[in-house]
């Protein structure tokens, strides 16, 4: 009944059965951290260490520790957070959307994509109640009763709708998460030799035992969530554009806001997880599970958002000369050739040109070139909301006002803490919590995998080794 | 999980397609199977063991009405009745600018009441990690069919020679 398509390469390589899935997943989290692991989770500390008194320093002295001027009121900030948006929407794209559509290929990597998510909204949020100045008043932002201010929140304001919508997109996002990890956590705790391990994960399995009737229930509410969190993603960075787009400034003003920030946030999101998991199948010796295929998959991806996004950038330079609006033109040139010009040019190299280099079927099969143009593209749409943000508002109406922007150590040093925390974060994650969805990848083994093994059940390759002795919290390698 | 008691026979499979044939061929031969428990779902196999179809869309779909009923009252009475604003000269009630926090917090009633609704449902919660469990490598590479032996007519040895025949590799007694 199950049946292997000989015309596209298996997803999960080398002949593996359930019980080796298990045993490739788990050895990672129930092994001592790695020296590799530990001087990473190090430095990442200190990172996130050095950016935290830069952010401390930042809320005690107030926002002027920045480079913001009367004319250029938004600038690193906004920036970061719209980065750092963008970058989570990969996550659930992979995980409700894929799973929408039935991309098989989703399983290997969903994991890790909806945690980058979840660690992306985290450090976007930061930069929200930073830009506050006050963060102890961020609940002003809550529609809470007039005792605690003199008015209610402007629902009319997409500054409002944001705060409704990263909030809900965080918490539904997590929600999604964690009932994915259920199953694999109780493989965790029906495996755990520890009495504190089989504790932890056990109540976080909360008592899950893989009868039938929960299945059918897990699926039923994966599918549903799923169909939620797919208008929603597409909702967040909509909404993201819309802080921009309902203003009147010249070069935010503009239509194609929606859909030309949903694609750019997906763009960077897939660079995002392209960085991570070349790094992680490495690391955790995953390249049976996260193979050539989905590498190039999602440079398939890449290539697709960087196209649209391109063309995004062509209609908007258009439009505005079409429109024959004198400021909005002149917004754009500005952009092209004013001070700012190498803001424009480095987001155009990066993200126009360098994603169609991925035609080639050799490079979109280098793992070396996918790290280098994944970067590139990180960088380029870090450029592309600078561009959006700064080069339209450091020129306004007033020619005497006119000014430029250079950010301050602590401008750079609040960006820097982002880093810092969503790599403590993510190696945190990627050393306590199974990497790979393991219950999917079982599901999918079987109608996927080209050397299947006459019986897919058995005991796993390394057990069979060292039959004798259980392996559980012992450092395989 | 709820608790569980009695007298029960544990077949142990190997193979998901093995288990998926065996629960029809089984259930033919009048043995009347509690459960099925597996590392990850198995299709048709609710249908095969005859578990009614989970109506948790019924309540998924009842939160979300809820939700868009919280955020359209909520918008409506602060901003047109208890302090009404006008703002850019428009109606203070705009619905247009309502819709994208009452989509928002219609997902978010939607999902949150319906895994609410989920654990509820299959008795998950953070304390039930000390409940027993017919076989622990039902999380890893093994299929688990429970019999209760209580609610079967059949005698011991015919179901267990009927799991035999049917793929299972083992056959065990657990009684709780």
């Amino acid at each position: 009944m199950h049946v292997t398509s000989p015309v596209r390469e298996p997803l999960i390589q080398g002949g593996k059965t359930y019980a080796d899935v298990t045993e490739d997943i788990c050895r990672h989290v129930e092994g001592k951290p790695t020296k590799e692991w530990k001087i990473a989770f190090g430095i990442s500390l200190l990172v996130l260490a050095y950016g935290t008194c830069c952010l401390a320093w930042t809320w005690w002295e107030g926002l002027g520790v920045w480079g913001l001027n009367k004319t250029v009121g938004w600038a690193w900030d906004i920036t970061n957070f719209v980065w750092w948006v963008g970058i989570g929407h990969a996550g659930t794209l992979i995980s409700a959307i894929l799973l929408l559509f039935r991309q098989k290929w989703r399983t290997s990597i969903n994991r890790a994509a909806e945690a980058m998510t979840i660690f992306a909204v985290i450090c976007a949020a930061s930069f929200i109640l930073m830009h506050m100045g006050r963060p102890w008043m961020a609940y002003w932002a809550l529609p809470l009763p007039n005792a605690f201010g003199s008015l209610w929140v402007n629902f009319n304001s997409p500054l409002v709708w944001d705060v409704f919508a990263i909030s809900t997109y965080f918490s539904v996002s997590l929600v999604f998460w964690y009932i994915g990890l259920i199953p694999d956590l109780a493989t965790i705790r029906d495996r755990a030799t520890s009495k504190v391990s089989r504790f932890m994960y056990g109540t976080f399995a909360m008592g899950w035992d893989g009868s039938a009737k929960t299945w059918s229930r897990y699926e039923y509410i994966s599918l549903i969530l799923a169909g939620l969190s797919t208008p929603l993603v597409l909702s967040v960075h909509t909404i993201v554009s819309m802080d921009f787009a309902t203003s009147v400034i010249p070069g935010w003003h503009t239509t194609i806001f929606p859909p030309y920030f949903v694609a750019g946030a997906i763009f960077s999101g897939f660079a995002m997880v392209q960085n991570l998991m070349l790094i992680t199948r490495v690391v955790y010796k995953l390249e049976d599970y996260i193979t050539l295929e989905h590498i190039e998959t999602m440079n398939k991806v890449i290539t697709l958002t960087g196209s649209v996004v391109g063309v995004a950038y062509i209609t908007e330079f258009f439009i505005a000369w079409y429109s024959g609006v004198e400021y909005e033109s002149y917004a754009f040139i500005n952009r092209a050739t004013g001070p700012y010009w190498w803001a424009y040019w480095a987001m155009m190299t990066c993200n126009v040109i360098s994603p169609q280099l991925f035609w080639s079927r050799k490079l979109r099969r280098s793992i070396t070139f996918t790290f280098f143009i994944s970067v590139i593209v990180n960088i380029g749409m870090w450029f592309e909301r600078f561009v959006i943000i700064v080069t339209s508002l450091h020129r306004d109406y007033i020619p005497s006002s006119w000014a430029m922007f250079s950010p301050t150590r602590y401008d750079i040093g609040d960006y820097i803490f982002s880093f810092g925390l969503f790599f403590t974060l993510f190696l945190l994650f990627s050393k306590y919590l199974p990497v790979v969805n393991m219950a999917e990848v079982k599901a999918v083994i079987r109608s996927t995998s080209a050397n299947l093994p006459k019986k897919i059940a058995g005991v796993a390759k390394v057990r069979q080794r060292e039959a004798a002795a259980p392996l559980f919290n012992k450092d395989i390698e | 999980m709820a608790e569980l008691s009695g007298k029960y026979l544990v077949g142990v499979y190997d193979d998901d397609d093995t288990v998926l044939h065996a629960v029809p061929r089984l259930r033919k031969a009048g043995v009347k199977i509690q459960e099925v428990y597996s590392p990850f779902p198995i299709h048709g196999m609710d249908d095969a063991l005859g578990h009614p179809r989970t109506r948790i869309g019924i309540a998924a779909f009842m939160f979300g009405v809820t939700g868009c009923c919280v955020a359209l009252t909520l918008m409506i009475w602060t901003m047109g009745i208890d302090w009404p604003m006008i703002v850019g000269g428009k109606d203070s009630i705009s619905l247009p600018n309502y819709i994208p926090i009452t989509f928002e917090l219609t997902v978010l009633f939607t999902a949150f009441g319906m895994v609410t609704t989920f654990f509820i449902s299959n008795g998950l919660s953070p304390a039930a990690h000390k409940h027993e469990r017919f076989d622990v490598r039902a999380t890893d590479n093994k299929f688990v069919m429970a019999i209760n032996l209580g609610r079967n007519s059949m005698s011991e040895d015919e179901i267990s020679r009927a799991l035999r025949d049917s793929g299972a590799e083992e056959v065990n007694i657990k009684q709780f």
